[in-house]
């Protein structure tokens, strides 16, 4: 169903104006963290940083934007904002030459594997920026500058696109968002010289993210940012409502970096799920003792783990998967199909993993809100509400239904990603050792938020 | 088309028992009376897990060493406070059965959202029944659900 059929909504979204407010909103609220960071409470869960960043974005952002929106909040991300206003020269609409060098990126780094180290950068010092003030406003800080120089430097969205850390993992699970931007037809496309959509026009810009949307047919690199609906010329382009996951079975454009992408997001839960929301001590003080040697074990077990031990299980069971069924497929090839099964367990296993400590701590966000720097303030009298944590007693049973629906999500893709090139009979063959990988994961992931 | 009906009425019907069963896996017994000294610094409860039985009437002895701590359980709504030498109990009565979360309910610093321990009353049934649920759904997936998925795409 394409939702731009109802005159208001593309009346709404084809408007600048409503966007760019939200932009701004968020970008006051991302200033007022890195600001709050700086110079407000060292005290993480008194600080608006902190508690607005770690706990109130992130349960909007992984409950909510990305299961049900996908790019939903790259659409209004305020990070990339500043430097996208300074290559336009303009913060709205298309008026004038802005500046910068307008670059095209390089093409050997036309994919996700910066962003993937990136993330891994961030996730091996999670345990001190989720905590400390300073440190969350010197990350965020360090974030709009890269982007600022990357949008000077280069054309479009290049810092989104091909750097942002959180924009890599939300462009994959995405994927599954039961909502897309495509092209209605493709033939209006194909008879439409000018590509305005992807070059620009007085409308709008060319794709930010230097996607080509007639050729679009996931949803991984598109920002939902609008202004292939803003230039197209001949209404073109829909918002559809779509089931979940649909991208799932898109066999075109599956690629190593994102399957890798996948596995980074897996490792990384089951790795946070144990450090922080374990019972033990000594693991929180190894991961948050930054360059000591306890840390660099920390460092080096994160990594092995993430980068080596579990994508390598997963080639195994592939394989054993492919002697089972006698698929003649390459091992790589069905390895990288079938990592795209994982992309709902990822998600799911984030979701719960979320639910275990937002709810616990959103208390603060009240607090936090009413006096952001920790100053004695009480602009909305809520200062001095005392923690509270909210469903606690819940939180485990919606924990157990999400990990068994991603669990049941994931085998169900696998079959399907393996059907596409095998009959029924040997589909299940290829794909049983996933499923039991799937489950493995689950049941250790089950084990470690809730037992 | 009918068998197919069957096996997921089946699977629907077992995958409702497991979730929603009442399993009495502890007979009635009368509780005794449990009495841990819970150690809190360093962002960690020592012991970290503490293990009753149901109807156990538990008594915890908070003591900081470091910082002003608290102890919050899941599930119960109770909670400690302990300063530094000044150690705090909290008593209740284990009458729900399963895993909770023990947190510092006292910003402690850096790493306190993250300050966590476990009661454990009796078996954690929730964690049974979720692995039952999983296993369920494998069977259904390996074994029910064999359309011809090639035709599909």
């Amino acid at each position: 169903m394409n939702i731009l059929r109802i005159l208001l909504i593309k009346t709404i979204l084809k408007n600048r104006w409503p966007q760019f407010v939200i932009m701004i909103i968020a970008l006051a609220g991302f200033l007022l963290a890195i600001l709050s960071g700086l110079f407000g409470t060292p005290v993480g869960s008194r600080n608006f940083g902190v508690v607005f960043v770690w706990i109130a974005w992130w349960a909007i952002l992984m409950l909510v934007t990305v299961p049900f929106l996908g790019r939903g909040w790259c659409s209004i991300c305020p990070i990339p904002a500043p430097g996208e206003w300074l290559q336009r020269g303009a913060m709205l609409g298309p008026r004038k030459q802005g500046e910068g060098l307008r670059r095209r990126w390089p093409n050997r780094f036309r994919n996700i594997w910066l962003q993937n180290g990136t993330f891994l950068l961030v996730a091996l010092f999670s345990t001190v920026i989720l905590t400390q003030p300073r440190v969350t406003a010197i990350v965020l800080a360090a974030f709009l500058f890269v982007a600022v120089g990357a949008s000077l430097v280069f054309e479009r969205r290049a810092f989104c696109r091909y750097l942002c850390p959180v924009g890599g993992f939300i462009g994959l699970y995405s994927q599954l968002a039961p909502i897309e931007v495509r092209v209605i037809d493709t033939t209006v496309c194909a008879a439409h010289t000018e590509k305005t959509c992807y070059t620009g026009s007085a409308e709008g810009y060319g794709c930010p993210w230097d996607v080509f949307p007639p050729g679009m047919v996931k949803n991984t690199y598109c920002g939902a940012c609008m202004e292939c609906l803003r230039t197209c010329p001949h209404d073109n382009i829909a918002i559809n409502i779509r089931s979940f996951g649909a991208d799932l079975s898109v066999e075109r454009n599956r690629k190593l970096d994102e399957a890798y992408k996948a596995f980074i997001m897996l490792g990384a839960t089951a790795i946070y799920s144990a450090v922080l929301l374990g019972p033990w001590g000594a693991l929180k003080l190894a991961a948050y003792s930054v360059g000591t040697l306890h840390w660099l074990a920390y460092v080096a077990s994160f990594l092995t783990l993430i980068c080596l031990a579990l994508p390598g299980t997963f080639w195994l069971t592939v394989w054993s998967g492919k002697r089972l069924s006698g698929s003649e497929l390459p091992t790589k090839k069905l390895f990288i199909g079938q990592s795209y099964a994982l992309v709902p367990l990822g998600l799911s296993a984030w979701v719960a993993f979320s639910l275990s400590f937002v709810f616990a701590n959103f208390s603060y966000v009240l607090a936090a809100l009413s006096d952001p720097f920790g100053w004695g303030w009480n602009l909305l009298g809520t200062a001095a509400l005392h923690w509270t944590p909210w469903l606690t007693g819940l939180t485990p049973f919606l924990q157990v239904g999400v990990l068994v629906g991603g669990f049941i999500w994931a085998a169900a893709a696998s079959r399907k990603i393996a059907a596409e090139k095998a009959g029924s009979a040997q589909a299940v063959k290829l794909s049983a050792p996933v499923i039991v990988f799937c489950l493995a994961f689950t049941l250790t992931l089950m084990g470690l938020l809730v037992a | 088309m009918k068998r197919m009906v069957v096996s997921w009425a089946i699977l629907g019907a077992a995958a409702l028992l497991v979730a929603f069963a009442h399993i009495n896996v502890h007979p009635e017994t009368p509780g005794i009376e449990r009495v841990f000294r819970v150690e809190a610094g360093d962002f960690a409860y020592s012991p970290a897990v503490l293990t009753v039985n149901p109807g156990d009437k538990v008594t915890i002895e908070l003591v900081s060493t470091d910082v002003v701590h608290g102890l919050y359980v899941d599930g119960y709504d109770v909670s400690v406070t302990a300063d530094p030498g000044q150690p705090a109990t909290l008593s209740f009565t284990a009458n729900r059965s399963g895993t909770f979360r023990l947190r510092c309910s006292v910003t402690c610093g850096a790493l306190h959202p993250f300050m966590i321990g476990k009661l454990q009353v009796g078996s954690s049934l929730l964690f049974w029944r979720g692995i039952g649920l999983a296993f369920l759904a494998l069977a259904g997936i390996l074994f029910f659900r064999q359309p011809s998925l090639a035709t599909e795409n």
